[in-house]
């Protein structure tokens, strides 16, 4: 690690530009709790570390009236926990981020690094798929949008092109009774990676289902937008048979691996334990709404 | 190699130091700083023992490259104590025994601070999630649990 260089620019161009410089061998910083973890284990030498905390668009909340908010790559966990009006209207955004390690992990760790560190079981993902979220990615030819399920192509694999720039993720304005629930299952209560995890979005008007997204982790390669679960739920009254079947195509999405955290078997099966659970929460949620 | 130079605060002292662009604070503020109350127990986020804070948040010191302390505001363990007074965390954590080797003690101490000072009137569960960051292997958690609600209890108090 030794003739690594540091550098701190107060502009998106300025950091794009010393990554494309880099050559394959800068690293972004935001919270580096993952990032330091991997330098220390020997699995990334990065020849340059550029820290984006010193741009401004990277570390501010924006409300964007109607429940819409621009959030910053970079804004820490602990930050977006304290801000009340972000909390109230994407509880299951705030919850799933809010579960990322401990107090002193969360005084670091953004939603950005979360989704550029591409693990497939990031408790952020499952909850920012299910809540429909923009991702704003800036680079050596300007400015792109996808949604955030497009970022992944793999485990550890993201579709930035070389000097591009996580900016900021939009969680879209959503009708009157809305709400959103993230459940992930660990071994243990606190500081682990999830076995299963599942963020569920839904909109409730006159009884009727009117709008579902089901995201979901852990369960394959990348975080899953599972479609049928989300369509299974659409136009129902959240009635017990249709969230059975949201929970069969939960089932149905999952392409996990056997590991010491769970077996194929066990993490499916989860997977629509899951899926009910965070509903539940999530109809709970939109009534109050 | 190239030392970069660091202005910041430590513990209310404007200090400055050289170091290496990718030293970890923890390296700095123990081996070129001498301030060596806070501990590395694991050097990748898991055991606590290296909190600090850094502009009044809580963070692994372990996890944070010390360039990136230009600027800011550090509080260590050594800043608890005033002089010849102990702090009321460091000693109810005596007067308990919530400590047995002591290598965990001053990780606790700054989580505990930072916990009180956002949340002066928690309850059992939220202290034992607060400090889930800062593990033990001696003590079994419980004293330690106790001496914080005890603080806590006294400190609101002295408040009132
Ligand atoms: C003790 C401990 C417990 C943890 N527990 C959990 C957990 O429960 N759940 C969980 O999901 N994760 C967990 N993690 C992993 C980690 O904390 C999270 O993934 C965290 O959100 C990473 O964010 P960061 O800001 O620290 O990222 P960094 O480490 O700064 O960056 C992560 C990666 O993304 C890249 N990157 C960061 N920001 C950008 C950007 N804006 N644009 C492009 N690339 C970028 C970096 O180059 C790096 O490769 C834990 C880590 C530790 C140390
Ligand atoms: S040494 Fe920093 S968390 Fe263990
Ligand atoms: S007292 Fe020994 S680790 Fe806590």
């Amino acid at each position: 690690m030794n003739d690594v260089r540091y550098s701190a620019p107060s502009t998106l161009d300025e950091a794009s530009k010393a990554m494309l410089a880099a050559n394959g061998t800068g690293w972004i910083l935001a919270g580096g709790t993952d990032l330091l973890v991997q330098m220390r284990s020997g699995m990334r030498k990065p020849g340059v570390i550029v820290d984006i905390k010193k741009i401004d668009e990277m570390m501010t909340v924006q409300d964007l009236g109607g429940g819409s908010y621009r959030i910053g790559a970079a804004v820490s966990g602990a930050v977006l926990g304290e801000h009340k009006a972000l909390k109230k209207a994407w509880p299951g955004v705030i919850e799933a981020i809010n579960l990322i390690g401990s107090k002193q992990v969360q005084g670091r760790a953004s939603a950005g690094g979360n989704l550029c560190n591409a693990s497939p079981a990031a408790d952020s993902g499952p909850a920012l798929v299910a809540a429909g979220a923009i991702l704003a990615i800036h680079g050596p030819n300007g400015r792109r949008e996808i949604p955030v399920e497009k970022l992944h192509s793999g485990p550890g694999r993201t579709t930035l092109a070389p000097g591009e720039i996580l900016v900021s993720f939009t969680l879209p304005a959503r009708p009157k009774g809305s709400s959103d629930a993230y459940l992930r299952l660990i071994p243990r209560t606190e500081m682990d990676i999830a076995v299963v995890g599942v963020g569920v979005n839904l909109t409730i008007s006159g009884g009727k289902c009117t709008a579902a997204r089901v995201g979901l982790g852990a369960v394959a390669p990348t975080v899953l937008l599972v479609e049928d679960a989300g369509k299974a739920l659409v136009g129902s009254s959240l009635d017990d048979a249709a969230i059975e079947k949201a929970a069969a195509a939960c089932r149905a999405a999952c392409k996990p691996i056997n590991d010491k955290r769970g077996t194929i078997e066990y993490r499916t099966k989860i997977a629509g334990v899951l899926l009910k659970r965070s509903t539940a929460i999530a109809i709970e949620r939109a009534k109050g709404n | 190699m190239s030392k970069m130079h660091i202005t910041t605060t430590i513990n209310g002292e404007p200090t400055e130091f050289l170091c290496d662009p990718s030293q970890s604070l923890l390296d700095v503020l123990r081996d070129n700083l001498g301030l060596t109350g806070s501990k590395e127990g694991c050097g990748s986020g898991d055991c606590g023992a290296c909190s600090i804070t850094l502009d009044d948040r809580l963070v692994c010191s372990c996890l944070v490259l010390a360039p990136e302390a230009e600027g800011k505001k550090i509080e260590t363990v050594e800043g608890l104590a005033q002089g010849e007074h102990l702090h009321p965390l460091q000693k109810k954590f005596v007067e308990f025994a919530a400590l047995q080797c002591g290598i965990c003690t001053p990780g606790f101490l700054v989580a505990s601070k930072a916990l009180l000072a956002k949340n002066p009137n928690p309850t059992e569960t939220e202290v034992r999630f607060g400090l889930a960051g800062n593990l033990c292997r001696c003590t079994g958690y419980d004293k330690i649990i106790r001496a914080v609600m005890e603080v806590a209890a006294e400190m609101r108090g002295a408040a009132r």
